[in-house]
């Protein structure tokens, strides 16, 4: 916890991005979770991606459920609109904010325990419907709030603080969205700046729901040796399976790669996601290959990082409804209620 | 790179960019935290320990602290370091029982100190505490040197100098007033086991034009600002041209205001960004109205009848590039009418009582050969400091040159090696406890710099000797003291126990810190996460972190201290320390033994 305000402080030379706004504009209020808090990290991503993305604040909806994880919303972009709902309720009310204003950009933020332990359905569902909105996991192997306990994605084995070890499964939402049909899978670390910053940045851009899983140590709870979500134990461990570079619809593809090493993967809105492959046996845009490639890594006891499966044409929640292009907060009332006389119309058409 | 060598004291004073600044080491933030805390004593003694004169520097000193002030990094104005020691000064209780105590057993060793100016003073003030007998001689019936009669009271008045030289005299220095010295080789005769030089700078720079020795109107500015403090010139005629635009024609100018001149102009022969003038005496000249003329280099004294009536001057035009003149031209010819000049372009040194027989080297310019260290002459056992040794400075490079002098003259009479000198040392200690309570105030304060508060110009010039600088009020102060950002707190690092988190990195407001693939300076450099803007500040890289093999890389450039780094650590791998470093003195030499730490730990509080 942190007493002291951060100050704001103009220094000659310090950058602007095209809305003529400072990193320290997409910051939030003052962190209260403990000091070096794998979750404040990745908050510290999320405004340097934002802000690189030049996203207006009032463009951008957070929202969350419960628990150390599901704070992060607060402390990023002070201007934007948000929505702390209840323990693994995220999905539904996110559900609800894009249903009800399609041009927002959308950030859920989560934990291990509000979406694979309470949320577990709720998290389903979001995969199922490809909400098209970012869905970060801050995944630490606990529940953080409530002073450690397991929660769903402890490994088998692993050890709490006190040394109890885990006996039960774990869920792993990387593997369990691909099997579930997701668009878009990622993992990352958090004390990987540089590729989270360009996962959150694809997963923004991607027509979809985007899931990031992001091993987020508990420093408190959960960074003793016999923890598999510590920072020493992800490091040793972490095997970085795609390298992502996001291009901007702007921008132009200028590194020169070996062929086959990498897919260039156009996003619809012009940009596009530069994948660069570790291995050779691996197609992140075959869901079998991915899986494969996820249960061949837990056998080697490792960790694979970066964007792991990628599905562009599958649609988003907006056109499986075929809802209309705009908003709904952007109709009318009489857009809205076009009366008695059509509503009997629009019956007479259903008998 | 290879991990920043953190265990030399250079690397910490660095970073206290003020302490750094100072040539006497004041350290600065310490006592602006005690001037906070309302310790005011406890402040004017941390002071008076590097400066021995916060009083008079707290009024005049020439600052080279605040350019130095990291605040003054950060956009803004620099702290009013030098207002704030004054705030010391003016609310100090009794300090008579703090000073230090003078044996009333002597060590038999006498020292003759020539002249009664700031750098005699602050050698008898180290070696009176030692049991060493001092004796000065002064020339005029009073002590202070240039502070008292070449600094006019309007900025420092006379009390608050008496008060500060008795604090010295009243050791038992025995001062020989009246009585000055007219041959050293005389002196030198009388037996004592060193002398010491102090006797400044005393000439004023002639500037020989035609008509110069035609009137009695035309004074060298110090001997002129001399006679006024005395009392032998009263009065001056209407319209005043003061030439040069130094601090001495500063002092002239307004001193002519308040001898009953209206119209004083100073004329420069250069742009204004060659004034040899600071800022503040500019300003404060300016406010009272002086007209300060450019581009105008002197030609002529015209007399008429043996009357002065004016100068004529050459108009001139510059080439000015990269700050320095290229190429200069005249342009015309112009007569600027006057009563009175008076010639302020500087001081030179001059020894006419010494003889040139001793082994006293002086150079074509009257210059002695000092020893930059041990400031001994090339005469064993006479030293020179202060505007004698290396001509005109200040006050504060006088002191610091009478301290290191006191020192030389110690080991002299004690038989040892001068230029074996005790290093500097270096004190860490966390400020972990009480971080936002008691132990230091690390909130950030935006506040700019409180502006200091005049007398009014209706009644500033009623009296001659009245002080034109109010001193801050309380208000003042407390905003003040807290644009302070504690330098002296400093960020340290131990590399074994981080773990990579980047919290640090994150919170910190001005983007200082770091991690990174280690490499050379330059590569490194690229990759920081702010750019370096101030090369001369030093870059801490730690050694390779335990979990990457990176390093942790600070640029000591825009630190501002607020702490939250070591707050947001959560293994204490960066501890906010304050740093206390000492710079041994005379005293720090007599007591036991050294084994290369000082022993003045015992002396300071804190
Ligand atoms: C007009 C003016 C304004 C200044 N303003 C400032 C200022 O605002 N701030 C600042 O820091 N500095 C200022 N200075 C500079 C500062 O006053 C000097 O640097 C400082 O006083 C030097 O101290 P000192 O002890 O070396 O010599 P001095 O102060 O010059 O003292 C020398 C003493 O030796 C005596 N003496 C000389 N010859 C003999 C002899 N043969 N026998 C016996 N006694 C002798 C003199 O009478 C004098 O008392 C100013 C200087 C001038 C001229
Ligand atoms: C309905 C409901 N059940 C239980 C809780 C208690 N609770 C609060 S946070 C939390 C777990 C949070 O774990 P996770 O989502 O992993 O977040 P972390 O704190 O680890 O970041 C639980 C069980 C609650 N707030 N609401
Ligand atoms: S308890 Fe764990 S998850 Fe919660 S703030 Fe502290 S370190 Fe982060
Ligand atoms: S004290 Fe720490 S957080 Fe504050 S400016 Fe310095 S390095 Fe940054
Ligand atoms: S907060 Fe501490 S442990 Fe974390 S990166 Fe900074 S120094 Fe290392
Ligand atoms: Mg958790």
């Amino acid at each position: 916890m942190t007493y002291i305000a951060k100050p704001k402080i103009d220094l000659p030379g310090q950058k602007r991005n095209v809305l003529g706004l400072l990193q320290r504009d997409y910051e939030g209020s003052m962190s209260t979770l403990c000091a070096g808090c794998g979750h404040d990290s990745i908050t510290a991503a999320l405004v340097q991606a934002l802000w690189e993305l030049s996203i207006a604040p009032e463009k951008l909806i957070k929202l969350s459920g419960i628990g150390c994880s599901s704070k992060t919303p607060a402390y990023f972009v002070k201007g934007a609109h948000g929505f702390n709902s209840v323990h693994g309720r995220m999905p539904s009310v996110a559900t609800g904010a894009h249903a009800g204003n399609r041009d927002l950009i959308c950030i859920g933020v989560s934990g291990d325990g509000d979406s694979l332990s309470i949320g577990f359905g709720q998290f389903g569902h979001a995969i199922r419907r490809n909400l098209n909105m970012l869905y970060l996991i801050e995944n630490n192997g606990v529940y953080g709030l409530t002073k450690g306990q397991f929660s769903a994605s402890a490994d088998p084995g692993s050890t709490a603080k006190k040394g109890a070890p885990n006996l039960m499964q774990s869920i792993n939402p990387v593997a369990t969205a691909i099997a579930m049909g997701a668009s878009f899978v990622a993992r990352s670390f958090s004390g990987d700046r540089e590729q989270l910053v360009e996962l959150i940045k694809a997963g923004i851009a991607h027509p979809g729901c985007a899931l990031l899983d992001v091993i987020s140590p508990c420093v408190t709870f959960n960074d003793h040796e016999g923890s598999t979500k510590s920072y020493a134990y992800t490091r040793l461990h972490k095997h970085q399976a795609t390298a992502a570079d996001f291009v901007p619809a702007a921008g132009e593809i200028t590194a020169q790669y070996a062929e086959g090493e990498v897919i260039s993967v156009k996003l619809h809105d012009g940009s596009s996601i530069v994948l660069k492959k570790a291995d050779s046996d691996f197609d992140p845009t075959k869901r079998s290959s991915a899986l494969g490639y996820l249960e061949k890594h837990r056998d080697l006891g490792e960790i694979p990082t970066g964007l792991l499966f990628i599905d562009e044409d599958w649609p988003e929640m907006h056109a499986i409804y075929g809802t209309a292009a705009k908003p709904l907060n952007a109709f009318t009332f009489e857009e809205l209620n076009p009366g008695r006389e059509a509503l009997e119309k629009l019956q007479r058409e259903m008998r | 790179m290879k991990r920043t060598d953190t265990s030399n004291p250079d690397y910490y004073h660095r970073v206290v960019d003020c302490q750094w600044g100072c040539p006497a080491h004041t350290d600065v933030p310490e006592y602006i935290r005690l001037i906070a805390q309302g310790r005011f004593t406890d402040a004017y003694m941390v002071n008076r320990e590097s400066n021995v004169f916060p009083g008079i520097l707290g009024r005049v000193c020439d600052r080279p602290c605040e350019p130095a002030c990291r605040r003054g990094r950060m956009d803004e104005q620099p702290v009013a370091i030098c207002r704030l020691k004054r705030v010391a000064a003016d609310h100090k209780d009794d300090i008579q029982d703090r000073l230090p105590v003078v044996p009333k057993k002597k060590n038999g060793k006498k020292i003759a100190l020539v002249g009664a100016g700031c750098a005699s003073l602050t050698v008898a003030n180290d070696l009176m505490p030692l049991g060493y007998d001092c004796t000065i001689f002064e020339a005029q019936a009073v002590a202070g040197g240039l502070m008292r009669y070449n600094i006019p009271a309007f900025r420092l008045p006379a009390e608050v100098l008496q008060e500060e030289i008795n604090y010295i005299v009243n050791m038992g220095v025995a001062v020989k007033y009246n009585h000055r010295v007219e041959s050293l080789k005389d002196l030198l005769d009388e037996g004592y086991d060193a002398v010491f030089v102090g006797t400044g700078a005393p000439r004023g720079k002639e500037l020989k034009l035609p008509g110069r020795y035609d009137t009695e109107n035309i004074y060298i500015g110090i001997d002129w600002l001399e006679s006024v403090a005395f009392g032998h010139i009263e009065s001056i005629g209407e319209k005043v041209l003061i030439i040069g635009v130094g601090n001495t024609a500063m002092d002239c100018c307004r001193t002519s205001l308040r001898l009953g001149a209206r119209s004083v102009k100073v004329m420069a022969r250069k742009p204004r960004e060659f004034f040899k003038a600071s800022a503040w005496e500019l300003e404060d000249a300016e406010e009272e109205n002086i007209e300060i003329i450019v581009n105008h280099s002197p030609r002529e004294f015209v007399i008429e009848n043996g009357k002065l009536k004016g100068m004529t001057f050459e108009m001139m035009e510059y080439v000015i590039e990269n700050g320095g003149i290229t190429a200069e031209k005249i342009t015309g010819e112009v007569f600027i009418p006057c009563d009175d000049v008076i010639l302020a372009i500087g001081q030179e040194n001059a020894f006419p009582w010494i003889e040139r027989d001793l082994g006293i080297e002086l150079n074509k310019w009257e210059e002695p050969t000092v020893d930059k260290v041990t400031f001994e002459s090339t005469r064993k056992g006479v030293f020179f400091g202060g505007d004698s040794a290396f001509g005109p400075k200040n006050i504060i490079w006088a002191v610091e040159q009478g301290h290191q002098a006191a020192i030389s003259i110690h080991r002299y009479c004690q038989d040892e090696s001068l230029h074996e000198r005790l290093p500097p040392t270096l004190n860490l200690g966390s400020r972990k406890m009480g971080m936002h309570e008691w132990s230091y105030s690390n909130d950030f304060d935006p506040a700019a710099r409180r502006k200091m508060m005049h007398v009014s110009l209706q009644s500033r010039f009623e009296e001659l000797g009245r002080e034109v600088e109010l001193g801050f009020d309380a208000e003042q102060t407390a905003k003040e003291v807290e644009r302070c950002l504690n330098c002296d707190i400093q960020t340290v690092f131990f590399d074994s126990l981080c773990i990579e988190c980047d919290a640090c990195l994150d919170i910190c407001p001005t983007q200082c810190l770091t991690i990174t693939e280690n490499g050379e300076r330059e590569d490194l450099l690229q990759r920081l996460k702010a750019p370096v803007l101030e090369a001369g500040q030093p870059l801490f890289v730690s050694d390779a972190l335990k979990q990457t093999g990176r390093v942790m890389v600070k640029d000591e450039n825009f630190c501002i201290h607020c702490g939250l780094c070591a707050e947001r650590c959560p293994t204490a791998a960066w501890d906010m320390q304050k740093s206390f470093l000492q710079f041994p003195q005379a005293a720090d030499y007599a007591s036991g033994s050294h084994n290369g730490k000082s022993p003045c730990q015992q002396r300071k509080a804190g």
